[in-house]
């Protein structure tokens, strides 16, 4: 069980996708316009990730090598058509905001980076764990930025209100200030990481 | 005119990178030298343009008349791929010049959100095929184009004192973020057109 | 067990095999959530007719027929009624001419010529300033934005840039502009349907009298 835990954390902070791998750059700035938005997006990718790893690690013996990257793209792709299908059928207004981004899970780089460095050479659990956190972290790293946009723009977070709207920088909520925020997150991300290996190594 | 309109507001007032967030992974990885951001611009150029014919032809030849829609994401997906594989094999045999220059960016386009983020959009607009055509080819020139300008302007960054913490990526972003200001004001330009 | 190799065989099969697989579970996923995707689309039209027009008890999608707008093209047109008697129509209007593109409103009219209450469908407005539309134009507090209740019999809605008596949209004239026209074009087509109605409610009260002189005669004979 640590092995795994291990594996979850690692996906959250050591390896997070946003912050440290730095992939999946698209969906990140166009979907945090809101922390519900950042956070849907979110979850459906870890859906996939979390599916396309158990099956490609159940497959990796099953599929020759030559073939091995057109597979995993037909295996994900899959997932993605069964949340868009079920996102479509049950949350059909949030499937409208984040609009072509869910198929557009078939191409981030996170999902098929995963499934082949990690889900192609290691067992079902370990894979699971290894989806659970880089889900986890990637989620984490969507709300928190759309929070912070939805926050500096309209002065709520999750709809709720902290501070009148009109003392909200549009900008935030507009593309601009995807990119500005994320680099500023990125950077603070950065900082913390550096001050936390300093103490470590003193 | 329609067509100038198609063109202009894929170019400038929504600028697939800069608006839309496709292409945003090589449109940081591949923006430090002003050369390979050419390169791959006219690699995007050349696939796009290809990929929304087929894909295109692909919606409306099988998969609208047999019902099959929910099949769009893989079907779509396995074509590009297959189409970016075989974009290479030819590149390499008709012109090793050519493909001296692109090949190492046509892998790196399959995962390309733009190839295909614009495929879906060409379908969900309503276009026809001479739209579609116009729109991709626009809507690359404004990928190279935004390509280009963040390129020219992370080698001067490159150059200039930039805080421990902002370094690389960060100020990158920042610079992106700026750019996309810029764009903005050519909001409404197309209305001029209309 | 070792990696399978990578012969053209194994190559073919392994592909083969995964796609079907694949076509046949998405072919049951797609089955499963055919409906309630369609259900959810009839929910979200039947949710902004109830929100536009007064209260009806017939099924205002069931009996809905296309109206030509007076620029080419034909509107949706829903009337609710109660009873027998028409108490509305609510139409499903658009224009190009947003800033973003398409918009898309329900807009609802009692019999009177007077705009009942509107809702956006779709549009792709900047959030935060054209994507205001969705409440600025029937915020009841402030009559001068408000289209709710005006009567359209005596000319067609502009904004007070354009010499109207409505006032935009701050920093969103465009949208706004496209706005009164996608009202405008419902109003046209909610004319013809209204005369369309009366004229047809008349023929029929006409044709039923017909029919009860008619039989009185035959009873007679």
């Amino acid at each position: 069980m640590n092995k795994q835990c291990k594996i979850l954390l690692n996906g959250i902070l050591k390896e997070n996708p946003t912050f440290v791998l730095l992939l999946g750059m698209c969906p990140t700035l166009a979907t945090t316009s809101s922390a519900i938005n950042g956070m849907s997006m979110g979850l459906a990718t870890m859906f996939v990730l979390i599916c396309s790893n158990a099956v490609i690690s159940l497959l990796k013996n099953v599929i020759p090598d030559m073939v091995r990257i057109p597979s995993f793209i037909v295996v994900i792709a899959t997932f993605v058509t069964i949340i868009e299908m079920v996102m479509n059928a049950y949350v059909p207004a949030l499937a409208e905001s984040l609009g072509i981004f869910i198929p557009l899970i078939v191409v981030n780089c996170i999902v098929l980076g995963r499934a082949e460095s990690f889900a192609s050479k290691n067992g079902l659990l370990s894979s699971v764990f290894d989806g659970v956190g880089i889900g986890l972290g990637f989620t984490l790293a969507l709300t928190l930025l759309g929070a912070s946009r939805e926050l500096l723009g309209t002065g709520k977070i999750f709809s709720l209100s902290v501070y009148p709207e009109q003392y909200g920088s549009l900008i935030f909520v507009l593309a601009p200030g995807a990119f500005i925020v994320l680099g500023y997150l990125i950077a603070i991300f950065n900082k913390l990481q550096r001050k936390k290996e300093t103490i470590s190594s003193n | 005119m329609e067509y100038i309109g198609i063109i202009i507001v894929a170019i400038f007032v929504n600028n697939v990178v800069l608006s839309q967030f496709l292409g945003i992974c090589p449109f940081l990885g591949v923006s430090k030298k002003v050369d390979t951001a050419i390169g791959m611009g006219l690699a995007v150029t050349f696939v796009l343009t290809i990929a929304t014919i087929v894909t295109f032809l692909l919606q409306k030849g099988i998969l609208e008349p047999f019902g099959l829609q929910y099949l769009q994401t893989i079907s779509f997906i396995l074509v590009i791929a297959a189409l970016v594989q075989m974009v290479e094999i030819v590149l390499k045999k008709i012109s090793p010049a050519l493909y001296q220059a692109l090949g190492v960016f046509l892998p790196l386009i399959t995962t390309n959100c733009v190839i295909l983020g614009v495929a879906l959009l060409v379908i969900q607009k309503d276009f026809n095929l001479m739209e579609s055509i116009v729109y991709a080819v626009a809507t690359a020139i404004g990928y190279a184009m935004a390509l280009v300008i963040f390129s020219s302007i992370r080698e001067q960054l490159a150059l200039t004192k930039v805080p421990k913490a902002l370094q690389g990526i960060p100020v990158a972003l920042i610079t992106a973020g700026i750019m996309a200001m810029a764009f903005m004001g050519f909001s409404g330009i197309d209305q001029v057109f209309k | 067990m070792a990696k399978l190799q990578s012969s053209f065989r194994n190559m073919f099969l392994s592909l083969t095999l995964i796609c079907l697989t694949v076509a046949v579970l998405l072919a049951q996923v797609n089955k499963m959530t055919e409906t309630p995707i369609a259900e959810a689309k009839a929910m979200k039209l039947q949710n902004a007719i109830r929100e536009v027009v007064p209260a009806f008890d017939n099924d205002p999608v069931a009996a809905s027929y296309r109206m030509p707008d007076g620029t080419g093209d034909s509107l949706l047109v829903y009337p609710a009624k109660k009873g027998e008697e028409l108490v509305g129509f609510a139409l499903n209007s658009y224009s190009d001419n947003g800033f973003g593109g398409k918009i898309q409103i329900m807009v609802g009219f009692d019999m009177e010529h007077h705009i009942v209450n509107y809702a956006v469908l779709q549009h792709g407005e900047t959030p935060g300033l054209g994507s205001k539309m969705t409440e600025w134009f029937r915020d009841t507090n402030k009559p001068a934005q408000s289209v709710i209740g005006r009567n359209l019999s005596q000319g067609a809605l502009a904004v007070s840039k354009d010499g109207g008596q409505v006032d935009a949209i701050t920093a969103s004239t465009i949208t706004s502009r496209a706005f009164m026209e996608a009202v405008n074009r419902a109003y046209t087509a909610y004319s013809g349907s209204r005369e369309d109605a009366l004229s047809g409610a008349t023929a029929a009260a006409e044709k039923k009298e017909q029919k009860t002189t008619n039989e009185g005669e035959e009873n007679h004979e």
